[in-house]
């Protein structure tokens, strides 16, 4: 359920040295598949990988033809596989991914086919799907990639029991009330939010919404675009600003660069009770009801969107995180092989795998899925969540998701120092104004 | 950062055998095509690449002259990444050594206990650097950690959120799965001095401190020199228990070079500013060695044992 871990095994280290060293091309071959039986690469581990397994499994069943050869690979060790195989010719037919920076750097070296023309010829396999799924398939106006399974927003979690017991009503509605209620909570000895700061990441978002909420999308769209000098627009600033005044008055759990997000140590805190809040993706939703015992059924978590921030310009409707999965075609992939990948586009989210992706906790990017969750037991929370990913004005991308790899290398690094108030606002701009267009 | 050991390792065998005992020179071919192929190859190919632009992702790889070299060499990265690499290796060193000396020491004498004992002090090495990792990540988790299951006040730092403390418990989590491998070392360079030696300073009055001063250490002198080279040497490709641990971070604390390395070539993209860091490692790792083996005297084969 993590959206993606940076760990990778120093196997697949080895072996990506060991082919940079040769710096072979390779031929075009595309994995071990001949004919028109298409390869197809994606994460393995629950709860996706029966869905996409069964999605798979169907559609061979129903054609007799062109087949997909799956290989389940695990998220840790996916990205550094698939650059890899990318960089040796050695591809999948399909491409699983997530979209934006990573997709356009595949765009610019030509290795994923552009679906543009095949979109507009089969209208209604576009039509049905989020509008907003497209945003991080769409490459320079183009689009590269075929949005699939769940939106997963980024999302406020609190838990229920503290603000009651501490006499709290509702949760907060703007960014002043978030500060007022700071000392409520340190008071109790309790952490107004939980952070797994160690992932970088996860600090990430706190900025993605606060930008948003200040100066709407177009303060980030700046950055995206290339223009200079971008993260010194003042919204910029002012949002840099405000996480380190929400960090000294001690906002976030005491020692939170010490926790990570993959152990979920940081979802613990909040349905044991030590941290009252936490931003973060709706897959924790999954993530607490596996472990967090009877949390969800004693209803003990509230969630809602985060908050406005006073004077700020955008849209509180916004919304950041990932609109959707995408699968894109590898360019080198045989004819035949790229008809069964599109055929098997076309198959994707049909009504038994949009109720398996509902029965994970998440919801199909297909418009009209909340008729379908009705009957599940965690409708009032899958139907927040339609809420917000169709309600939402813009739906914007993670930001480390969105820019370049370079880019988003030296953004995670920044953000680390920012909230160890190791670099001032200014600062961080100033190192992250160098890195733009990289 | 797996290139580095096989070179400094293999390289001093490929001088003498051939004019010593040229029949038997032959059996060293299968090692040497060994080397060849999966330690000089690739190492060129590193070498190669550090003079390109390359994404990892893109067929064609472009020449770009030394563009590389002078954006890493200009870098404040690389500075402050060889400072941290370097503070590893001599802090490592620095806990390890008397330690495992002091264990060699206690399990080189032949009574059953201290065998049964020398058996557990070397679980630790059996593990994975990876599963250590983690582990430690979890006890030192500063909510649910040991500090919090214990209770112990003094446990629940930031440990790996300050920069100092992270570097603290690299060099400390480190050294607790080498401790075992160096004393094992040194149990064995122990066990070789003649006993006549010892009973000799016993009848001349000397105590156990001073056996262990003017007997023990310079006899060992060979034995440390050889532990010390693969305490640093090693210690330049520690990766996958500072990169699962703490990742480089928390910003830049604990961000050696191997970690600088993967971060440029496989997280940025840049795969030739990373084979440059790949290049520089390599001279570091061969000119810590060659400094090393300087150390012990040019004749490594002279005599300890005159008078015995």
């Amino acid at each position: 359920m993590k959206r993606r871990t940076f760990l990778s095994l120093s196997a697949g280290t080895a072996a990506g040295a060991a082919l940079a060293a040769c710096g072979s091309s390779g031929p075009a071959d595309t994995g071990d598949t001949s004919g028109s039986e298409a390869s197809y690469w994606f994460l393995s581990g629950p709860p996706g990988e029966p869905v996409r397994q069964g999605a798979v499994d169907r559609f061979n069943k129903a054609n007799s033809g062109g087949q997909i050869k799956v290989n389940p690979i695990q998220n840790d060790a996916y990205k550094d596989k698939l650059k890899t195989a990318l960089g040796a010719g050695q591809a999948p037919s399909i491409i699983w991914g997530w979209g934006g920076g990573g997709l356009k750097s595949y765009v610019q070296e030509g290795q994923v086919d552009d679906l543009t023309d095949w979109f507009s010829q089969n209208a209604a396999v576009k039509d049905r799907l989020f509008p907003s799924s497209f945003g991080p398939a769409t490459v320079d106006g183009k689009i590269y990639a075929m949005p699939a399974e769940t939106v997963q927003p980024i999302i406020m979690l609190y838990n229920k029991e503290v603000f009651e017991n501490l006499g709290i009503q509702q949760p907060p509605q703007s960014w002043g009330e978030i500060m007022s209620l700071l000392p409520k909570f340190n008071e109790k000895k309790i952490a107004p939010f939980s952070l797994g700061g160690q992932s970088r990441w996860t600090n990430m978002m706190w900025l993605e919404f606060l930008f948003d909420r200040i100066g709407g999308p177009e303060v980030f769209n700046a950055v995206y675009d290339g223009e200079k000098d971008a993260w010194n627009n003042p919204a910029s600033i002012q949002g840099l600003t405000k996480i380190q005044e929400l960090i000294k008055a001690n906002g976030f759990i005491k020692g939170f660069s010490s926790i990570t997000a993959d152990s979920n140590a940081d979802q613990a805190l909040l349905y044991k009770g030590k941290a009252a809040m936490e931003l973060h993706g709706s897959w924790s939703y999954g993530i607490i009801s596996a472990e967090g015992g009877d949390f969800i059924k004693d209803g003990k978590l509230g969630y809602f969107n985060f908050p406005a921030v006073e004077g700020g310009t955008g849209d509180p409707s916004n919304t950041v995180g990932n609109a959707g999965q995408y699968l894109s075609i590898y360019s080198k992939a045989s004819a035949e092989q790229k008809e069964t990948a599109k055929k098997f586009f076309t198959s994707l989210l049909d009504d038994t795998e949009q109720q398996d992706w509902i029965k994970t906790g998440g919801v199909p990017i297909v418009k009209g899925s909340d008729a379908k969750i009705g009957s599940s037991p965690d409708a009032e929370f899958l139907n927040f969540i339609y809420g917000v990913a169709s309600n939402a004005k813009t739906f914007s991308q993670s930001w480390d998701q969105a820019l370049s790899p370079t880019a988003a290398e030296a953004l995670l690094d920044n953000i680390s120092k920012l909230f160890t108030l190791d670099i001032a606002p200014q600062q961080f701009a100033d190192n992250m104004n160098q890195v733009i267009g990289k | 950062m797996t290139i580095a050991p096989p070179v400094v390792r293999s390289a001093p065998p490929t001088g003498s055998t051939g004019v010593r005992s040229a029949s038997v020179s032959w059996m060293a071919v299968p090692a040497l095509v060994a080397f060849a192929v999966f330690g000089v190859l690739p190492l060129l190919g590193v070498l190669l690449l550090s003079f390109t632009s390359w994404n990892g992702l893109s067929p064609d790889i472009s020449f770009t002259g030394t563009d590389s070299w002078s954006t890493v060499l200009a870098d404040p990265r690389l500075p402050h990444a060889l400072w941290v690499t370097f503070l590893i290796m001599g802090l490592s060193w620095l806990f390890q050594t008397p330690l495992s000396l002091l264990l060699g020491v206690f399990i080189a004498a032949h009574k059953r206990y201290r065998a049964v004992l020398a058996v557990l002090f070397f679980v630790p090495l059996l593990l994975s650097q990876a599963a250590i990792s983690i582990t430690f990540k979890m006890l030192l988790d500063p909510n649910f950690g040991l500090g919090a299951g214990l209770g112990a006040e003094f446990l629940q730092q930031d440990w790996l959120g300050d920069g100092t403390l992270a570097l603290g418990v690299v060099v400390f989590v480190v050294s607790w799965q080498f401790i075992p491998f160096h004393t094992l070392i040194y149990q064995g360079g122990i066990r070789q001095i003649p006993t006549s030696m010892y009973e000799a300073a016993e009848i001349d009055g000397a105590g156990r401190i001073r056996q262990f001063l003017s007997i023990t250490l310079p006899q060992l002198k060979y034995t440390i020199i050889t532990s010390s080279t693969l305490m640093v040497v090693g210690s330049l490709t520690f990766f996958d228990l500072i990169y699962v641990l703490t990742a480089g971070g928390p910003g830049d604390a604990t961000r050696a070079l191997a970690v600088d390395m993967y971060q440029r070539g496989f997280k940025a993209n840049l795969m030739g500013p990373a084979s440059v860091i790949a290049v520089i490692l390599v001279l570091v790792g061969l000119t810590l060695a060659l400094l090393l083996r300087r150390l012990g005297g040019r004749d490594a084969t002279e005599s300890q044992l005159e008078g015995v």
